[in-house]
Formats: structure tokens, sequence, C-alpha cells
């Protein structure tokens, strides 16, 4: 019995982190965010793929390295916790597993080897199926796709969009086709992108198991959560971390303001409150792909949970910077928003909660 | 991550079933020596705790790791043996090996740092529950801060004569003896100047007064000491080394007060709750209210079990840093579970605040009971601020406050 990353999965990790320390520091996310870099964007974007993270999840049979979620989830967590401007959830993780549970053979073949081989790059619009806002929505019909989706997560410099109908059933819209619009929206959260895509009789290749199985969907977004929720967790740690460090060096009244304990306990509470959070993620994931029966109910309490704790996180860290954690200049307020919005993405805690009860037939 | 116990644990998950299947339904002749003891089943098998605790430990499902010599087991320590049993005696309804701070804190330091003589005096009666200790540390201006205790013990004649009083003394009113922590080196700095005693009940000069908590059940005791003495060698460790001594058994510390599994369990029969009562006629399951709240409960407890097996893998995997993991679950687990029974008297409304032996009252009064109980475990053993410390200054490498002038 053992229960945490192996070696293997933390290496993975490190080096992750380790690249994002070298060429992603604050400095640069900032570049790429308020100058629109995209030669440094794209430098960033490489790197990961020259890790090989587009293929972590991909099957052997199609080439890739056929890994389980866990060990995304470790990566997801240098992700959140460099707060990197690369958007993994969808191309990586949320559309290897529709495609390898939804798709027929041929679909797989073209796809899945369309994200190996770096050709394909997917944005995920699962919102309508999973909390529709007001008159968003569009509909399948005869392989075209008509209406509009709201968050499309990772919309923009992609080949492709994963839309799920109301019913549960995928299909892949090519962001060629010129009968789609994608327009970019603005959240608080820069380092990733979202969008709204209108669809105007646009094809689209419809995943043919998903037309009578909703499991495809489903274990697509108990990934996506799964991984949303490492995002947090590393995005929180790193809070956690800047915190106690500021409060170490940042001196009042005498003495460094760590050794009050109104500063000690925000820190402790924020500690205990995230510690349990790196098992339960870990433990989600390893059941997303160990045990099934026990996979859906914590994938949406991971999510809920991590949700919860890493806002309250993202306050009191703030707190402990003081004046400083609110400016520009120290870039907290990073970690803050990539926390704000993932606590939406895939379903805020309160939608999720619900789900929850209805898995267990409350 | 690997969650299977392998094929050997299979077999003896096995043998404990059909061990708790032929004892199901046993029930205890003798009063619960203990708060903590756990509730027995009426009806069924008669057998006293003492014969309860000899089949037990024949067959290795209790005191597995101490030695024979001394009324063990005799066998290799097992987190998962133990864990298997834990789980199987809880499922099957099957009482539980007595504990207490005998069993899980005297008799591990005795092994540590006991003289031969101690050993085989007091341990093999106090696995088989003949003997009940209590623990004498905390003073009425020695809580949090426990080294600056001031009960006094003087080497007169070749006997310990102590005076003074301990306080928040549980089960003093039924132990046959305590270990205490008492002041010997007057003129020795603070933590150097105490010494760890083992002081007979019965002794002459100890007065136990109940001291009745807000439960009005569990009960505490203060104990007070006049001229009270014992032979000189009831001592664990040297003189002045009672601190090292004390600390040493605080490794031992039982975390069956945050059991987990035990949560997720309250949080599964306040399922059933929320499934029976109603509010004008509607189910308190289907108000979104209190299923929000009872999910944002849930998810929490499933943290929790999560964290305990990550520590229960440090166990078998040396080398593996749960640090945070372990120091965390006192303050986690105290704060939890009280938020949780409070939110099931919540769910109950007036009916939740019932109590004794009231009309109406639900599952014997127990959510109440234990929202107030665990207040006091919060309390108890390191508040929750002295918690918040630790994790702060020995966790995260916070600076520790200044120290006060002496004046």
């Amino acid at each position: 019995m053992y229960f945490g990353l192996s070696e293997d999965q933390e290496f993975f990790k490190d080096n992750v982190s380790k690249f994002l320390q070298d060429h992603a520091p604050l400095d640069v996310i900032k570049k790429i965010i308020e100058d629109d870099e995209h030669d440094l964007k794209n430098n960033i974007k490489n790197g990961l793929v020259n890790l090989g993270i587009n293929s972590l999840l991909i099957p052997e049979e199609y080439g890739g390295l056929g890994l389980d979620l866990l060990f995304a989830t470790a990566v997801s967590q240098s992700l959140g916790e460099n707060i990197a401007p690369f958007s993994f959830l969808s191309s990586y993780v949320m559309a290897p597993i529709a495609l390898i549970n939804g798709g027929n053979t041929e679909q797989k073949e073209k796809y899945l080897k369309g994200i190996l081989e770096n050709n394909y790059k997917f944005g995920v619009g699962f919102s309508e199926f999973i909390s529709a806002r007001n008159d968003f929505g569009f509909i399948f019909k005869d392989n075209k796709i008509n209406g509009k989706s709201i968050f499309v997560l990772d919309a923009d410099d992609v080949s492709h969009l994963l839309l799920a109908d109301e019913n549960g059933v995928i299909g892949v819209v090519d962001t060629s086709d010129k009968n789609i619009e994608i327009i970019k929206l603005t959240t608080v959260d820069k380092t990733r992108s979202y969008s709204e895509v209108i669809f105007k009789n646009a094809s689209i290749d419809v995943l043919e198991n998903s037309i009578t199985d909703i499991e495809p969907l489903k274990k697509s977004i108990d990934a996506g959560r799964i991984i949303l929720a490492a995002d947090s967790l590393g995005a929180s740690e790193a809070l956690i971390r800047k915190a106690v460090a500021y409060s170490k060096e940042r001196k009042q009244f005498g003495r460094a303001i760590g050794s009050f304990q109104a500063v000690k306990h925000m820190c402790a509470e924020m500690a205990s409150d995230l510690e349990p959070c790196y098992s339960l993620v870990w433990h989600a994931a390893h059941c997303f792909d160990n045990i099934p029966d026990e996979s859906r109910l914590m994938a949406c309490h991971a999510k809920s949970h991590v949700s919860e704790v890493s806002k309250v996180i993202s306050k009191k860290a703030t707190e402990v910077h003081g004046g400083m954690g609110f400016t520009d200049l120290m870039g907290i307020h990073y970690w803050f928003k990539r926390i704000g919005v993932n606590r939406q993405n895939l379903g805020s805690p309160e939608t999720i909660r619900e789900e929850a009860a209805k898995i267990q037939n409350l | 991550m690997n969650l299977n116990y392998g094929p050997e644990y299979k077999n003896f998950k096995k043998e404990v079933i059909s061990f708790c299947k032929k004892w199901e339904g046993v029930h205890f002749v003798d009063e619960a020596k203990s708060p903590l003891t756990p509730i027995t089943k009426v009806g069924g098998k008669k057998i006293t705790r003492t014969e309860w605790q000899s089949i037990l430990i024949k067959e290795g499902y209790f005191a597995r790791s101490i030695p024979k010599e001394y009324g063990g087991y005799g066998g290799e320590s097992d987190v998962i043996k133990n864990r298997i049993i834990a789980t199987e005696f809880s499922n099957h309804g099957v009482p539980s090996p007595m504990s207490g701070q005998g069993i899980d804190m005297l008799v591990p330091t005795l092994l540590e740092l006991g003289t031969e003589q101690q050993k085989k005096q007091y341990i093999e009666k106090t696995l088989l529950g003949e003997i009940i200790w209590c623990q004498g540390y905390s003073e009425p201006n020695a809580g949090s801060d426990l080294a600056s205790l001031q009960t006094k013990g003087e080497l007169v004649d070749g006997n310990w004569v102590i005076n003074g009083q301990k306080i928040w003394t549980s089960t003093a009113q039924y132990s046959q003896m305590m270990f205490c922590l008492v002041r010997t080196e007057p003129e020795a700095k603070k933590h150097a100047g105490i010494s760890y005693l083992l002081i007979p009940m019965e002794t002459p000069g100890i007065e136990i007064r109940p001291l009745v908590d807000m439960t009005l059940k569990a009960g505490f005791n203060e104990v007070f000491f006049t001229n009270v003495t014992i032979p000189e060698a009831n001592i664990v460790g040297k003189r002045g080394e009672g601190w090292a001594v004390a600390n040493a058994t605080l490794t031992h510390e039982r975390g069956s007060l945050t059991n987990p599994n035990a949560t997720m369990n309250r949080v599964n029969s306040l399922i059933n709750i929320m499934k029976k009562e109603t509010i004008n006629g509607k189910k308190l399951i289907d108000i979104p209210v209190y299923r929000d709240k009872l999910m944002t409960l849930q998810a929490k407890v499933m943290a929790f079990q999560s964290n305990s097996l990550r520590v229960l893998s440090a166990k078998l995997n040396p080398g593996q840093d749960v640090k945070m993991a372990g120091m965390i679950q006192k303050y986690y687990g105290t704060e939890l579970r009280h938020e949780l029974e409070g939110f099931a008297v919540d769910v109950m409304g007036e009916i939740g605040t019932l109590y004794e032996s009231s009309p109406h009252l639900r599952d014997k009064g127990s959510w109440q009971f234990l929202y107030m109980y665990y207040l006091g475990l919060i309390i108890g053993g390191g508040t929750s601020q002295i918690q918040k410390n630790i994790i702060a200054e020995r966790g995260l490498g916070m600076p520790r406050e200044p120290k006060v002038q002496e004046a």
C-alpha cells in the first residue's frame, strides 16, 4: 500500500515546475499578458510540449505515454503553482478522455494522433451541459451545429472545439469552419483564455459512442474537475509559501509580523485547510482510473471542496501581505484570480454539490 | 498510488470477520469504567471486560506488539492489521478493546523507559483492564503552559511526599493508579525540575472532587494531594527527567478521538436523520440549503479520510514525508467533528436541543452531547490555538513569539 505521488510523478512534476520557474517567472507572465507577447507565450507552450505534456493521457497504441490521471494531476499542480499561461485542461486532459471514451476507431486515430503530433489543439465547451446560463445553448442536427456557447475553454488559437449538447452528445467542430464566430471574453484571469462561440450551421463530427452513452462526456468532466482542483491546489500552495515567506521578512512593531499570533494563526489555518486537499485530489485521481464506483463522487467533492478552501486561502494570503498584497506590483492577484476562475469552471461549488447529492440518490 | 493491502491481509480480514460474527452481540456485565469505553449491545453473550480483553490478546487483536512476557500478544506491530481490526469490529458492532490513558500512554512509556520491575508489575494488569490509570498533568495554573506545574514532591526517608493539586483528571474516580508530573527539583529550571511518578490512588491524603462539565455527563475531576507518601521506586526515568518521559508518551497519544472513519459514520447517520425528519412536511434531505451544507461537510470528511490514508501510508513507507498531514489531525479532526455534530442539531431544530431523557429525544441525545463533548476535545490535549502555534512554528517555520521579560 502506498498513498501519494510516485517517484516518476514527483520527478515529472518537478521538471514542469523547474521549466516554468526558469522560463515563466512572474515578470515574463506579466509581459505576455500586458504586451500580448506571442513569442514568449509560444516559447512556454513549446517547452512544455517538449517535456511531453501533450502525450501524457494518449494511449500507447496511438503513440502516447498512456499514463493515468494522477500523473496529469501532478502536472496540473505545477501549472497552478506557477500560474502557467498554458492551456493544459482542454487539449491534453478533457479532449483525450472524451475522445478515448466517445470516439470511434477512425475518430480516435485522427484526433488523438493530431494531439500527439502537436497538429491539433482543442477548446472545450461543456458549460451548456453542466449548467446552461441565460439564453446560451446550441443544437446538433444532421451533423450541423446551431446556437451559441459561452465560456468555451481555450478557444482561441486552437484547431478544434469539443462541444456537448444538453443531452450529453459530444461533437467536434473545426475552427477553420467559416460558419463559426469566436468572440474572446475577458475574465479576471489573464493567464488562460475563454471565449463565446456562435455557430451558424457549422459542420460537426459527432463522437459516435457519445450518441448512446453519456459516460464519455461525464468522464471528461470528472477528469476536468480533478485537474482544475489540482490547479487550485498548486496555486494555493504557492500563496501559502509566499505569505509565510513575507511574514518572516516584513517587520512591524520591531518584529517580524509572522511572530504575531494573529498572522501565524492565519497561516496555520491555511495550511491545515489545504493539507487534506492534496490527499483528496490524489485519491480522486486514483479512483478515476482504478475505482470507478467511487470516482464520480470523489471528483465532485475534490472540485467543490478545493474550490472552497482555495477561495479562503486566496483571501487570507493576500491579507498577510497587507497593502502590498493588494497591489499589482506584488502580483499576488494572479493567483487569487486563477483560483477565482477555476472555482466557476465546469460547475460552481453549489452546482457540483447538488450533483454529488444526486449521485448518492439523495 | 496503490491502495491494495496485499493478499495476506485478505486472509487476515476473513479471520477477523469470522471472529466478529462469532461474538456479535457480546455484552459486558460490568459498568463502563471509562467514558471512552464503547457502549455495547444489550443481549447476546455475557462476558466480563477483563475476559474480553484476554480473548482479544490471545487472538492478536489487541496489544499485538507488546511482548508476551508482559502480557501482550508478542507479534509484530502492523498498522494495516490494526486498521482492519478496528474497521471490522466497528462494522459488526463488536466492542473495541478497552482504551484509555493507561493503555494508550502509560504502557508504551513503561515499555520504553520503565524498569523491569515496573513492566512486570503494571503492564499486563493494565492491558486486562484490572488497573485503570488516570493522568496527572494539568494544574489550575498549568494548562497550555504545562511545564509551569507546581505540585511538589519531596524525598523524605526513602519516600516521595507529594503536595498540590491536579485538574481535568478524567477517570480519577475509578482509577487504581495515576501517572503524574511532579516538581521534585525546585532549584532547577522549569522543564528540568519535573519527575514522572506512579501514584496508587488509594494512598491516604488523596482527595478526588468531581468536576462537572457542560455535557453534565463525561465528568472530569480535581485531585488534591496532602502529604501523599509513596515509595521512592515509583518513578519512571530519573529525577528531573519527567518532562522527557512525558513527551515520549505524547507521540503515543491515540488518534481515535478524531478517527475520520468514525466521523464518516456520523455523516451517514446524519443522512438517515435527514431522510426522516421533516419541516412543514418536507424532508430535510430535500431542502436545498440543508442538502448543500451536508455535501460541504461530507466533502470535508472525505478529505480528512484521504489525509489519514496518507498518514497511514507513511507508517508503511519510511521516508514518505507527511509531517504536516500528521500535525493538523487534532485541530482539523476535532473542529470538523464539532461542526458536524452541531449541524445535525440544526437539522433537527428545536428537537435537536432535547437532552437527557426528554420525550422526543433522537438517537439518545447523542448529537447534542457530542456537539458539546467535542468542544471539550477542541480545548483539551492542546487547544486549537496551541495547535495553530505548533503548525505555524514547527510546520511552517514561522518565528516564535518573543519571550516576556520576567519581572
